[in-house]
């Protein structure tokens, strides 16, 4: 190995191994070039599924057809869904920064399974490859949804099955990508770093990766059996041969619910990262919010019927699971307890990522609080299948999960790619997505508790000024997302190089590596003394 | 790049990969519960078309193979060899044996059309008809796991060939045997739950 390119003074994005290019990155085991090869992917298929969001709120603008009739309109919403749940807010933050910083985090060189952690991302790309197909082969685009609810799933002559195939392949990904940051987090901690002095995006990785192991599995086979009902016949999920539809509910629903923690878990620990290190403070109850992380994580299992009070249940379940999700938004609140505790008296920073990350509480606690009204067996009822359980799973998944995401991408750009981004644009794109994003959202609270059904491209005239609201709101926030994504990747590509360890003035490992980091991302192994967060000294 | 060696972590991935297999599994065995309590009559008949010989045989086999591969690592950690080789080729023997049974088993239920989706299986209720699609799914995916096995096993000894795998590195073939014994315990519970209880 020449001096010019040693693992130890050249940043990852120079260093030259085996293979040159394109395939220098699709076959690189670097976790931080993993990282970058599934934010890309998310960015360009968020940017798909956002093109088809605005689509369909473009046909919501006016009642009857506008620019696509129903059967457009609900493979639309179908791909959507499978794209925004399965591609973009599953693999998420722990795909594209965990892959990225977790070995950072916690001073290690990489994660346990380096090749592994290759093979998730192939059948992440293999999924979606096989979900694509089922917009381009058959009898069209599947109508079911995200959910693939039976027996509809199997009734349709739509093409489901590559869409659920795909699913199941991508849930591979998830598993591996869960044993991978488990194993890592056990073995691979640097000397010193005990359970408790590991910063807070670690921790609720760890328990997302938990939920990916346990969890996924449960959808796999729900899956599989769908693409047995649809290919054999088996009859689980039939009522003409004796299944039950409703199970197919309750084992979806077992995966599914779970997989909201995974997809808010690692946001929240973004957050953590952020706001103590932009209000110059220690974190408020850091043992609060790594226990209520696992409270979310264990609680969180046992909720899944709350998305079938309607579906038919005796009265005894529907209390329990009524009950059990009134507990889950404990742990939840105690974090944004902590969060506002620590910007108390803190010396605010008013930077980009802050921003993200305040309003990230503020989204996620109307997202949270909404939640409670559909958790309790009344209200349920009244808002169910309407516009409400759409705008609040949109301000939890999209405004919890994505507000985390740009926080964590404005937060830890620099340090991925050595280059500033200009921030008066960021601020600027910040500021209109999240104008458009609460116009977009909020109407559509009033237009379900006044009673329009969800997944329907038609509605009643009385719905009619709630719905020009709601998608001129779309129109904002997508000329937001539209700024903030230019100016990021001309900033990735042509902003002020930095070579700035530390530019935020954090205290967790990643900021005293290199910027961009080594390949090995340490020359030594740290030894670690002190907590994650100690600001005061 | 050095190179990372964990054994013991290595051991922990599979153990998770194990708990991901169970609770694949495990969802199954609920189906198989929640229908076993609504048809219990259909399911007893239908335990009674199963060939008991048969499964037994395949029961006892698998059970060796277990005991042959958790044989081959110890010779390994004593460095002999040709003996774990010799015992992973009988190992993987036994593991095609199995699928032949298999084969031949399934083939007498097509015979019968007791395969899903067969006209004479739609006749014979809706208790049959959900007995033998969860038979076929839950040793269908089953076999598929003898599959992955028999390509694991295929792949250890060619690397027990190449000296990769040896006496002081040899967690691959103790990962593989962790796996074998998986496959062997689900067998161990759709046994009695397909063809004994009554």
């Amino acid at each position: 190995m020449s001096e010019a390119n040693n693992a130890h003074n050249v940043s990852y994005l120079e260093y030259k191994g085996q293979y040159k290019g394109l395939l220098a990155w699709i076959f690189s085991t670097d976790h931080k070039r993993i990282g970058l090869l599934y934010l890309y992917t998310m960015l360009f298929f968020f940017s798909v599924a956002a093109i088809l969001g605005l689509l369909m709120k473009t046909q919501l603008i006016a009642p009857g057809y506008t620019i696509m009739g129903p059967q457009t309109y609900n493979s639309l919403f179908t791909l959507h869904g499978i794209i925004m749940i399965f591609v973009i807010v599953v693999p998420g933050l722990p795909a594209v920064f965990g892959n990225f910083f977790l070995p950072i985090m916690i001073g290690a060189k990489d994660v346990a399974f380096p090749k592994l952690n290759l093979l998730s991302w192939w059948f992440y790309i293999i999924g979606i490859l096989i979900v694509l197909t089922s917009q381009f082969m058959g009898d069209g685009p599947p109508d079911t949804g995200w959910t693939f609810y039976a027996p509809y799933s199997f009734r349709t002559p739509t093409n489901v099955l590559p869409a659920v195939f795909g699913a199941f392949v991508m849930g591979f990904s998830s598993i591996l990508t869960g044993i991978n940051f488990v194993v890592t987090i056990h073995r691979m901690r640097a000397p010193g770093m005990t359970w408790f002095k590991m910063p807070l995006f670690p921790w609720t990785l760890y328990g997302t990766a938990w939920i990916q192991i346990l969890a996924t599995p449960v959808i796999g086979i729900t899956l599989l059996l769908i693409v047995a009902e649809r290919l054999m016949g088996i009859g689980i999920f039939d009522p003409a041969l004796g299944g039950d539809p409703i199970l197919y509910q309750h084992l979806f629903w077992i995966y599914s619910h779970p997989a909201v923690y995974i997809m808010i878990l690692p946001a929240m620990g973004a957050i953590s990262e952020i706001i103590p290190v932009f209000s110059r403070k220690t974190i408020f109850g850091y043992k609060a919010i790594v226990l209520s992380t696992l409270a979310i994580a264990f609680v969180g299992y046992f909720v899944w019927g709350h998305h079938m009070f309607t579906s038919g249940m005796s009265g005894r379940a529907l209390y329990t699971f009524s009950f059990l999700t009134f507990l889950v938004a404990i742990p939840s609140a105690i974090k944004v307890f902590n969060w506002v505790s620590t910007m108390h008296k803190g010396s605010l920073q008013m930077q980009t990522p802050f921003y993200w990350a305040v309003s990230f509480i503020f989204v996620f606690m109307i997202g949270g609080l909404s939640g409670l009204v559909l958790g309790s067996l009344a209200t349920n009822v009244h808002v169910h299948d309407t516009h409400f359980v759409v705008a609040h799973f949109h301000f939890i998944v999209f405004g919890g999960t994505g507000y985390a995401f740009m926080a964590a991408l404005h937060y830890w750009f620099p340090k991925m790619f050595g280059r500033m981004y200009d921030m008066n644009w960021a601020n600027l794109g910040w500021g209109i997505f999240f104008i458009g994003f609460n116009t977009l959202y909020l109407p559509m609270f009033y237009l379900g508790i006044m009673g329009m059904p969800r997944r329907y491209y038609d509605y009643l005239p009385d719905f009619h000024g709630g719905n020009i609201v709601s998608s001129l709101g779309a129109w904002v926030m997508v000329s937001g997302i539209v700024i903030i994504f230019a100016n990021l990747i001309r900033s990735a590509r042509h902003g002020e190089k930095t070579t700035e360890k530390n530019p935020w003035g954090g205290k967790t490992l990643e900021w005293q590596v290199d910027t961009p980091p080594t390949l090995e991302n340490f020359e030594e192994i740290p030894t670690i003394e002190k907590g994650p967060y100690e600001f005061e000294d | 790049m050095t190179v990372h060696r964990d054994d013991l972590g290595d051991k922990m991935g599979m153990w998770l990969f194990i708990f991901t297999e169970l609770l694949l599994f495990g969802m199954l065995f609920v189906v198989y519960a929640v229908y076993r309590s609504m048809h219990p009559e259909a399911f007893k008949l239908g335990g009674d078309e199963l060939d008991v010989v048969m499964g037994t045989i395949n029961t006892i086999i698998l059970l060796i193979s277990s005991m042959t591969v958790a044989m081959s690592i110890s010779a390994m950690q004593k460095g002999n060899k040709k003996l774990a080789l010799t015992l992973l080729t009988i190992t993987l023997i036994i593991a095609v044996v199995f699928l032949v049974n298999k084969y031949f088993e399934w083939g007498a239920k097509f015979e019968y059309g007791f395969n899903p989706g067969a006209p004479e299986l739609l006749e014979l209720g809706h208790g049959t008809i959900l007995f033998f699609g969860l038979y076929f799914i839950m040793t269908g995916i089953h076999a598929l796991h003898i599959l992955i096995g028999i390509a694991l096993f295929i792949y250890v000894v060619w690397q027990i060939r190449k000296d990769k795998i040896h006496q002081t590195d040899y967690v691959w073939l103790e990962n593989t045997g962790l796996y074998w014994h998986l496959v062997d315990l689900i067998w161990i519970f759709l046994f009695p739950l397909f063809y004994l209880i009554h």
